[in-house]
């Protein structure tokens, strides 16, 4: 199962579909493949129903949230220093923008290979939380991905019934964002460390409930 | 037989004395009090109420069966019914979306009904306290009279908890001021349910049942943690 050659069968065979590598260093080596949100159910109907591929199992399907980040980089820039051009370092930082991601793991149960891991990325964080949700090509997605939207706050469209599924219904904001902030409930902590202890003292500063 | 001690010299008011007792029972006569009658009646018939909440329920399950006889101790009959039941054993994690139905069920138990909370989550939230969904112990909510500690306990662990119940139903005394909850009209048997709010239960604990222990916390600049 190598991930270029089903990306080259996909965009040969889905007209306008452009997907990227994502590459995994890690030993296991996992690269993955990112999808546009306009070609994912082609993309995921082809992976299911194509000869070779017969993906029939969706295993996994998981969100990861990326929030803003700057990212430093160090580039050669040319100035003039004492009147010489010379080539100088210069740090480069750019802000990248959040997003939230989904990730499928896929595997055939037919031809017993995979996994194929796709991902789709949303636009930002706060508004642009749409992604096509692939529940109507494998049916095992539908609970993932509500628990997906419960926990990370993407919006699967087309999912027959998105409601939250661990937490309760009129509960506020995705715990699994990292900015989530959990409740001041640190009346009673009796062995406090690191980040509990930070959060103990600040409930004992502030006098907070009891 | 010892005539003279039945005689004379014994205060009828009060309990009676071990070592007449005991040498009436030598005797062939078999005396008792209703008290102890009552308090051996229910400490024998513990009936569970069948539910588990996690991989602690799994080893309740355990000590039900044949290898640890759960059914030794009176208690082998878990009743699907809350109104049927005397005991209810919180065995495992305590989500805040569960903890209404938790202490739902524990109102609807009829009286006198005790409470057992197994292992580490119940007891405190366990590995999961600073999740997100977690409550931190069911004591904040319902009167809990056996902690068992553990990640799951073993079965011996709450066969050693059903006999530390048995022995505190067993000194309950039916009246005076230290009489128990069930036989005192200005106690509650119904406890507050709490609300689904935006981040958390509403209220987050009972403070009639439960409050915060006092805890030394260094309220200092140090990193490294508490003492």
């Amino acid at each position: 199962m190598n991930p270029e050659t089903i990306k080259s069968e996909l965009e040969a065979n889905i007209p306008g579909c452009v997907l990227q590598l994502v590459t995994n260093a890690s030993p296991c080596a996992q690269h993955s493949l990112l999808m546009d949100a306009e070609h994912a159910i082609a993309v995921a109907t082809y992976l299911r129903d194509a000869a070779g591929l017969r993906m029939d199992f969706c295993s996994n399907v998981t969100g990861i949230d990326w929030p803003q980040r700057e990212v430093s980089e160090k580039i050669k820039v040319k100035k003039l220093v004492d009147g010489v051009e010379t080539e100088v370092d210069e740090v480069k930082k750019t802000v990248v923008p959040g997003y939230l991601e989904a990730v499928y793991h896929l595997y055939s149960m037919e031809l017993k290979h995979g996994p194929v891991i796709l991902r789709m990325r949303t636009q930002d964080r706060d508004a642009g939380v749409h992604l096509p949700s692939l529940m109507h090509v494998w049916r095992s997605a539908d609970l993932q991905e509500r628990e997906i939207f419960d926990l990370y706050g993407i919006i699967f469209d087309g999912h027959h019934d998105l409601r939250r599924l661990l937490m309760w219904e009129n509960f506020v904001d995705h715990p699994m964002r990292r900015d989530y902030v959990d409740p001041d409930d640190y009346e009673y902590e009796p062995t406090a460390h690191d980040e509990v202890l930070r959060r103990a003292q600040q409930h004992r500063a502030e006098g907070g409930r009891q | 037989m010892g005539s003279e001690e039945t005689s004379a010299g014994v205060d009828v008011t009060g309990p009676m004395d071990e070592q007449l007792k005991a040498e009436l029972s030598r005797q062939g006569i078999f005396t008792t009090t209703l008290q102890e009658l009552y308090n051996w009646g229910r400490k024998n018939s513990l009936w569970p109420l069948n539910f588990g909440l996690a991989c602690c329920a799994i080893e309740m399950i355990a000590a039900t069966m044949a290898r640890y006889d759960l059914a030794r101790f009176g208690a082998e009959v878990f009743r699907p019914s809350p109104r049927q039941a005397d005991l209810m054993i919180v065995a495992g994690t305590v989500t805040k979306k569960m903890a209404p139905q938790v202490i739902r069920l524990y109102n609807q138990m009829p009286e006198p009904k005790y409470v057992i909370s197994m292992g580490a989550c119940a007891i405190s939230g366990g590995p999961f306290k600073q999740g997100y969904n977690v409550l931190k112990g069911i004591d904040r909510f319902i009167p809990v009279d056996v902690y068992i500690p553990g990640c799951p306990p073993r079965p011996e662990a709450l066969l050693d908890a059903f006999m530390s119940l048995q022995k505190m139903i067993d000194e309950q005394h039916l009246t005076g001021a230290t009489r128990p909850r069930h036989l005192r009209a200005d106690r509650p048997s119904e406890f507050q349910l709490p609300e689904f709010g935006a981040h958390d239960l509403e209220p987050s604990s009972n403070p009639a049942v439960w409050q915060a222990p006092l805890v030394q916390i260094k309220t200092g600049n140090n990193e490294s943690g508490d003492d």
